[in-house]
């Protein structure tokens, strides 16, 4: 999650929502994000709204500390069912991110997890995920995680290299998140994934290519793996400025998307989302689905966004003005947007279109047809799905997905 | 200083013997303007506590500058100290010349209204180009010429060395330069009584049909054209009818007076005097400078010689960054062009630049003072093509073609292309001679002749295609002679050449802003150049898009820009999608803002980047 948030109008202090936003919610899976705003150090290319200090205390005083840091995010889950209501869905999805969720104690994971299921209910077969960081979990930690219901972990891998770790300032040691994956199958997770980072300066085809290969030894049945972004204000942006580190060419990106695509294709895994293979159906994040088919999300904690039924909006980012807006009973939206037929056709178009399922033709208006009819004769579309009534990227394509996407809105 | 004379003559009863019309002839920052303050304060027209600096310039863009544009004539009485003359009162007129080559025939036609100039030169820097193309103007129409040193004040002043080089280009003797400072009005007085013992008064016939030259005019908002004359023959009386000769349009004569400085009104202006016209039309191109006015009724039948149509020289065409402001830029030129006769503009459409004018110019001083005022004085953002030239072409069928836009030059067989020569004169110290005709000969220039001033200062003579010099010429004479170097240059007619003309393809398609008429052995260069820049420029596409520079189908220079390969963003979660869709948002804008040629999409930035000079970014790097 970037850590700049959008301008938008003012979130009611109860954090209500208009009367329409849960109108017709019965047929929308709904899902809860999880936000741990806390990291041991902050990486170089990281601009994620995380926090280095234990204690962050707000203007009134209220503290959010590692320790009590659950606590103050099972009042948001309290919010929440005030807010839906008697909207009796059951939660579909749980994914625990940051920060680094597993600085936080196993048990604090699973009394926030506990919240929601007290308060909401688990769906049957819930998707719970936890980001892990390889070098504060062990065994015994997997196996707490795992007794309290989380059944999906994601290791933040990144590299099987150590020159590339360290540009990106990744502490842990080469070979440990392959190893990660070993003990979280042992403790019984079914589904457990590796994040890859390509693209770093100063890593060559061959760094990725034993990336790759490593991350597919280690046996995940998901693999994320995304093009390193310099954000403005990171370290990173700052180094590269200076000139002591080069910028990666975009041609490079793209020679190491496609080696990614090869490699993983060959060893059982089928791209879903433009950054993201799993090697079966069940191994996709339904979670990260969830915001891809505009379905309802309620996300927890500081900086997190929200989404239920076209109003999207976002909590304040620093953790004590979290706290506080939650200790004195307000919610800790800062800024929402609703969201217009036209908002969310956009929206439909940019998220379903980077899906391996593609976006329909008929969300398209006629310019936006015309685009697409091009788009597959420049060989940026499938013509299959195109004839079957859908706007699907071909591998090529999804290099220039933004592309695709500017013309298809039109 | 002399108390304020008495016993003024008044216009229109001024007896001819006692009025001397003389001009200044200077260079920029030698110091005319101050000294026309000093005579307005000396002579008591205008009062201490009102003075301004340079009081006659009124445009902004003058003062800043230092240069003067438009030029005005001031009364003024004088009674000398010294000389037969002393102890009467004359009258002065002074009449503001404009101090720039684009403008020679104003410059002339204001000489044309006088009977002596005074020769102002700085004390430090000696003559320069532009004033020894006057000079010799001046002396074309038999002025009396006194020479005078300025700055006399100055450290660096070197008054002997000077006024060593003015006598010998004029011919008298050394001692016969007067030595002034401007600034502090040491020498004024004994110059203006030497105006008067030297000056010739004006001769004319008294009893004759009125015939009166206009040598400007100029547009005010709240009175319409004022039209600046001296009266040759005859006399102009209020209420009078008038007739253009030229043109043959009558008017009336709503007011007619003179300037000291504010106008003043009077009865009329007879034989040698200098005033104003007013007639209530609006727009100086009604009231031509040079052209003769007479009475309706008995008027002369025979106009005063040396009247010229104002000719565009040097075109380009002008485009508001942003296409909504169209009609505010053609407003401003309608504008313009009520003050500026030589100012001619017509709409012209180019593909990269959308809707703008081709509008042409005396000369590159006018088109940047124009660009100026219109960016400054109507706020307008606009984009300029590169300065071209008229070319004519004959066709080997006989039929003729004037081209103003080098993307309308002719396709098919060419006979022969003429271009627009000018004599150029340039001076310099002697040490920077190679340097001078290294520049001159790169820019197909040939050496007329050259002279020595005096022993360190050269005059160099050259025909010089005007295409050459109206691009980067004066900017690389400059820095090739530490800006030393002056110059000054008339048209003299025009020569055939080998040109070509050079189209820049983006994908195979023509990008109508860069196609240039060159000479042919400067076609490659230009190609390969401007092929380059624009691969720099030109964000990449979707498809790989080739940059061609071609001579009809002939391809002289190639570039490509390779295919973008990666445009996608590489992660979108629920905390990015509201982001994600408002970067969308301004990225349809900034599609909007793209120029489309062909299928290639360049945005606007890219073709100013392209048309500004490479010298342009040398300058800013000094």
């Amino acid at each position: 999650m970037p850590s700049v948030l959008p301008d938008g109008e003012p979130v009611p202090h109860d954090g209500s929502l208009p009367a329409d936003a849960l109108a017709g919610a019965a047929d929308r899976p709904l899902g809860f994000y999880l936000h741990v705003p806390y990291c041991a150090t902050r990486c170089g290319y990281c601009d994620f709204n995380t926090y280095t200090a234990n204690e962050l205390r707000g203007s009134g005083g209220a503290l959010a500390s590692r320790d009590n840091y659950a606590q103050t995010l099972v009042e948001e889950v309290r919010l929440a069912r005030k807010v839906l209501g008697d909207d009796p869905r059951p939660v579909e999805t749980v994914f625990v991110g940051g920060g680094t969720p597993t600085l936080l104690r196993a048990a604090d994971l699973g009394r926030m997890l506990a919240a929601i299921r007290e308060e909401f209910g688990l769906a049957d077969g819930a998707e719970i995920t936890t980001e892990a960081n390889p070098e504060s979990v062990d065994p015994e930690y997997l196996g707490e995680l795992r007794a309290s219901g989380f059944n999906r972990v994601s290791f933040g891998m990144q590299s099987a290299r150590q020159h590339v770790l360290k540009i990106l300032d990744r502490t842990h040691t080469p070979g440990r998140p392959e190893a990660c994956v070993g003990e979280a199958r042992a403790a019984g997770f079914e589904h457990v994934n590796l994040d890859l980072i390509y693209g770093t300066p100063g890593e060559s085809d061959e760094d990725w290519q034993a990336s790759l290969d490593a991350a597919i030894a280690a046996g995940p049945d998901h693999v994320s793996a995304y093009a390193l972004i310099v954000e403005e204000g990171t370290q990173l942006a700052r180094r590269i400025r200076r000139g002591e580190i080069p910028m990666t060419d975009d041609d490079v990106h793209a020679d190491r998307y496609l080696m990614a695509e090869e490699t993983l294709s060959r060893a059982g895994f089928g791209w879903y989302e433009v950054s993201n293979w799993a090697t079966s159906q069940p191994g996709r994040c339904r979670h990260n689905e969830l915001y891809w088919r505009g379905a309802d999300w309620w996300g927890a904690g500081p900086g997190a966004h929200s989404h239920v039924g076209g109003v999207r909006w976002w909590n304040v980012k620093h953790p004590g003005a979290y706290a506080q807006a939650l200790a004195e009973g307000r919610s800790p939206g800062a800024g929402r947007e609703i969201l217009s037929a036209e908002d969310r056709r956009v929206e439909r178009i940019l998220l379903e279109l980077r899906l391996s399922d593609g976006c329909p033709l008929d969300l398209l208006a006629p310019a936006g047809a015309r685009a697409a009819a091009r788009h597959v004769a420049d060989g940026l579309l499938e013509a299959g799905p195109y004839e079957a009534g859908r706007a699907v990227l071909t591998l090529r394509g999804r290099l220039l997905a933004d592309a695709v996407v500017r013309d298809l809105v039109d | 200083m002399p108390a304020t004379p008495t016993h003024v003559p008044e216009p229109s009863r001024t007896d001819p013997a006692l009025i001397r019309n003389f001009c200044i002839i200077a260079h920029i920052d030698h110091g005319k303007s101050t000294l026309a303050d000093r005579m307005l304060q000396l002579t008591g027209v205008v009062e201490q506590r009102q003075m301004r600096a340079q009081y006659l310039d009124r445009m902004d863009i003058e003062r800043e500058r230092g240069i003067t544009i438009k030029s005005q004539a001031v009364r003024l009485p004088w009674a000398p100290t010294t000389g037969d003359g002393a102890g009467t009162t004359h009258v002065l007129n002074m009449i503001d010349t404009p101090g720039h080559v684009d403008f020679t025939y104003e410059v002339s036609r204001s000489l044309a209204a006088c009977e002596g100039t005074i020769l102002l030169v700085d004390a430090a820097q000696g003559i320069e180009a532009q004033t020894l193309a006057n000079l010799y103007l001046a002396l074309e129409n038999d002025l009396t010429i006194i020479p005078v040193l300025n700055k006399i004040d100055l450290p660096a002043a070197q008054p002997e060395k000077y006024a060593a080089e003015l006598a010998h280009i004029i011919g008298c003797d050394p001692s016969e330069v007067l030595k002034v400072s401007a600034k502090t009005g040491v020498g004024v007085a004994e110059l203006l009584d030497k105006v008067v013992a030297e000056v010739p008064a004006p001769v004319g016939k008294a009893d004759a049909p009125a015939r009166a030259m206009i040598f400007d005019s100029v547009y005010d908002s709240y009175r319409g054209v004022v039209t600046y004359v001296k009266v040759v023959d005859g006399k102009l009386s209020r209420r009078e009818r008038i007739q253009m000769m030229s043109t043959g349009a009558a008017h009336e004569l709503l007011e007619i007076g003179v300037s000291s400085p504010e106008m003043t009104a009077s009865d009329g202006l007879g034989v040698g005097e200098v005033g104003y016209l007013i007639t209530g039309v609006k727009d100086v191109r009604q009231s031509k400078v040079g052209d003769t006015v007479t009475q309706l009724h008995k008027g002369a039948t025979e106009p005063l010689g040396g009247y010229k149509d104002p000719k565009p020289m040097v075109f380009s065409g002008l485009y508001p960054l942003d296409g909504s402001d169209y009609p505010e830029l053609r407003d401003a030129l309608d504008k313009l062009q009520l003050n500026d006769a030589a100012l001619v503009y017509e709409p012209e459409t180019s593909a990269a630049l959308g809707f703008g004018f081709r509008v042409g110019f005396l000369g590159l001083l006018h088109l940047d003072v124009i660009r100026e005022r219109l960016e400054r004085e109507f706020g307008l953002d606009l984009i300029a093509t590169a300065p071209n030239v008229i070319y004519r072409v004959i066709m080997e069928d006989g039929s003729e073609h004037t081209v103003t836009n080098p993307s309308e030059f002719p396709t098919g067989k060419i006979a022969e292309v003429y271009e627009p020569v000018v004599r150029a004169t340039v001076l310099a110290p002697s040490e920077f001679v190679g340097a001078i005709m290294e520049l001159c000969q790169s820019r197909r220039g040939s050496l007329l002749g050259m002279d020595y001033l005096s022993e360190d200062r050269v005059e160099l003579r050259y025909t010089l295609p005007l295409a050459e010099i109206v691009f980067d010429f004066f900017d690389q004479l400059k820095s090739k002679t530490r800006g030393y170097a002056s110059l000054d240059y008339e048209p003299t007619g025009e020569q055939t050449s080998e040109l070509v003309k050079v189209d820049i393809l983006l994908h195979g398609d023509k990008v109508d802003a860069f196609s240039a008429i060159l000479h042919k052995d400067k076609a490659y260069a230009y190609g390969v150049r401007m092929a380059g820049k624009l691969r720099e420029l030109i964000p990449r596409q979707q498809f790989e898009v080739p940059i061609q520079a071609a001579i009809g189908s002939r391809v002289i220079a190639r570039e490509t820009v390779r295919a973008i390969r990666k445009d996608v963003l590489a992660k979108c979660y629920g905390g990015d999608i509201s982001r994600k869709r408002k970067l969308l948002e301004k990225q349809k804008e900034g599609k909007k803002r793209m120029k489309m040629v062909g299928a290639v999409e360049v945005p606007q930035e890219a073709f100013i980047a392209a048309l500004s000079t490479d010298e342009g970014d040398s300058k800013s790097k000094k």
